[in-house]
């Protein structure tokens, strides 16, 4: 049984099992603002989750993401699951997946890196631990810290 | 072992067995280093020096190192004049300067600086400190001069005293001394003490790190006491830093209570963290330290160029 809080959708993308809380930021990863949106997005934060506690989950019509969108959306949400709905219907599904290595989606936290000067390369990092995802500048060496604060 | 072409970047970039080759050849390149024996080995090659933020020491030991082979070095005048300053990127500089040398040396207000250069530099690049990043050469003299002088590592208690926190070259010397085997121990006030994560990583090389922010409490049992220099801007509050750098000034007295063959290091420049007086003890080994500077960054140079003793 499907039980619906939101009109179901005929073609797009539900963005399921986000951490709780992190609704608002994957809106920004996939770019949503008032002028660029066409079809409706719902939005359900804090829902209970089946499998355990609260989570959000994003729904978006008549779009699907790219690659880097997702990558982003690893870094912060590693249980995200990318519903695509075809004709009503989950047509495809899979869970995020960080990475080894996250090159040019977010920027070194060190304002002394040489990657925020203007350098010819995208900033890069190692994955060290994927949950909760550590990542570890391979320029200038430092942790990043607020990993969603410095999606690019 | 293969070192030719190789970018020493961070001493992280090195296994303990390429540490251990590149002291063993340091230890024969002394009497060459000393100009008692001559080589040259990099004749015709040319070291490119790029520091494009001041510095006496490092740059001039290169420089040495380079000539004492055989080879050449290439100096920026003014670096911040030159490219900085036009606002030609690192990137662009680095591909300049490549082509007209075999190897560069660089030092750089910014961290990650090195491995960036390396990334578009095909020849190799030395790291000679990257703002408050790596300074793998600093690391290796400091293991080289404690080898010479203990004959090993393993075993052997080290202190680190003075800023541990914003001291990234501490930080670089406490893994490799864990690494090989010696018992680390951070004297610090607990604003400046080591971070978290070195601690951890140092934990994780399989140490048992001891902190305290008392001298007095080790200073029996220590074998090497390593000093760094607690920098007057750490402090909003001058009276503050006043009594912190006071509680860690090195003197005789202090000594007193120290083993014999207690070796004192410092990276210098030094402004008032020992005091004179210990320079005529048989403590004092930071001139030395200094010297095995050209030794180690010869030993280098000609691994990197494929040089042969
Ligand atoms: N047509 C649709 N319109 C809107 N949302 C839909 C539609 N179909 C499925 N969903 C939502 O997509 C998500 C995945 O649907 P699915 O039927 O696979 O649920 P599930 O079996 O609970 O999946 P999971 O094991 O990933 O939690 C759920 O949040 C569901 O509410
Ligand atoms: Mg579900
Ligand atoms: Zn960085």
């Amino acid at each position: 049984m499907k039980e619906f809080k939101v009109t179901p959708i005929r073609n797009g993308t539900v963005i399921d099992h986000i951490d709780c809380g992190m609704a608002l930021k994957v809106l920004r990863i996939i770019g949503v603002s008032s002028n660029n949106v066409s079809s409706p997005i719902s939005v359900l934060m804090h829902v209970p989750s089946k499998k355990e506690g609260f989570k959000d989950v994003v729904k978006v019509e008549d779009r699907e993401l790219d690659p880097k969108e997702v990558d982003k959306i690893s870094l912060i949400s590693p249980d995200a699951t990318i519903n695509i709905i075809r004709d009503f219907n989950v047509a495809e599904k899979y869970k995020v997946t960080l990475p080894q290595v996250v090159r040019g989606i977010v920027r070194c936290g060190n304002p002394s890196c040489i990657t925020n000067l203007n350098e010819p390369v995208e900033p890069e990092f190692s994955v060290e631990s994927k949950k909760p995802p550590v990542l570890r500048c391979i320029y200038c060496d430092r942790i990043l810290d607020d990993t969603a604060e410095h999606l690019i | 072992m293969e070192f030719k072409g190789l970018d020493i970047v961070s001493i992280r970039d090195l296994t303990r067995e390429q540490i251990e080759f590149v002291l063993d050849l340091s230890e024969k390149m002394i009497p060459y280093a000393r100009g008692e024996k001559f080589t040259k080995m990099l004749e015709g090659r040319i070291l490119a020096n790029l520091f494009f933020e001041p510095s006496t020491r490092t740059r001039m030991s290169f420089e040495t190192a380079m000539a004492r082979l055989g080879g050449r070095t290439l100096e920026m005048s003014h670096p911040s004049m030159m490219s900085i300053a036009k606002g030609e990127t690192l990137a662009d500089t680095i591909r300049m300067v490549e082509s007209y040398s075999d190897a560069i040396v660089l030092r750089h207000p910014h961290e990650g600086a090195a491995r960036l250069a390396a990334k578009f530099s095909r020849s190799p690049v030395i790291n000679a400190g990257d703002g408050a990043g790596q300074h793998p050469t600093q690391t290796l003299l400091d293991l080289f001069t404690i080898r010479r002088d203990k004959q090993h590592i393993e075993g052997i208690k080290v202190a680190l005293v003075g800023d541990l926190k914003y001291g990234r070259t501490a930080h670089s010397l406490a893994e490799a001394l864990t690494l090989f085997g010696a018992e680390v121990t951070f004297v610090a006030p607990a604003s400046l003490q080591m971070p978290r994560e070195t601690v951890k990583q140092v934990e994780k090389l399989g140490g048992k790190p001891k902190l305290t922010s008392k001298l007095e409490e080790v200073i029996k049992d220590i074998d090497v006491l390593y000093v760094t220099r607690i920098q007057r801007e750490r402090f909003p509050d001058p009276s503050e830093y006043l009594k912190v750098a006071g509680s860690y000034r090195i003197d005789n007295t202090l000594l007193r209570e120290a083993k014999q063959n207690l070796t004192v290091m410092h990276p210098l420049p030094r402004v008032d963290e020992i005091a004179p007086e210990v320079d005529y003890t048989q403590h004092a080994k930071y001139f030395e330290q200094a010297f095995n500077g050209v030794p180690v960054r010869m030993a280098l140079l000609s691994l990197v160029l494929g040089g042969e003793l």
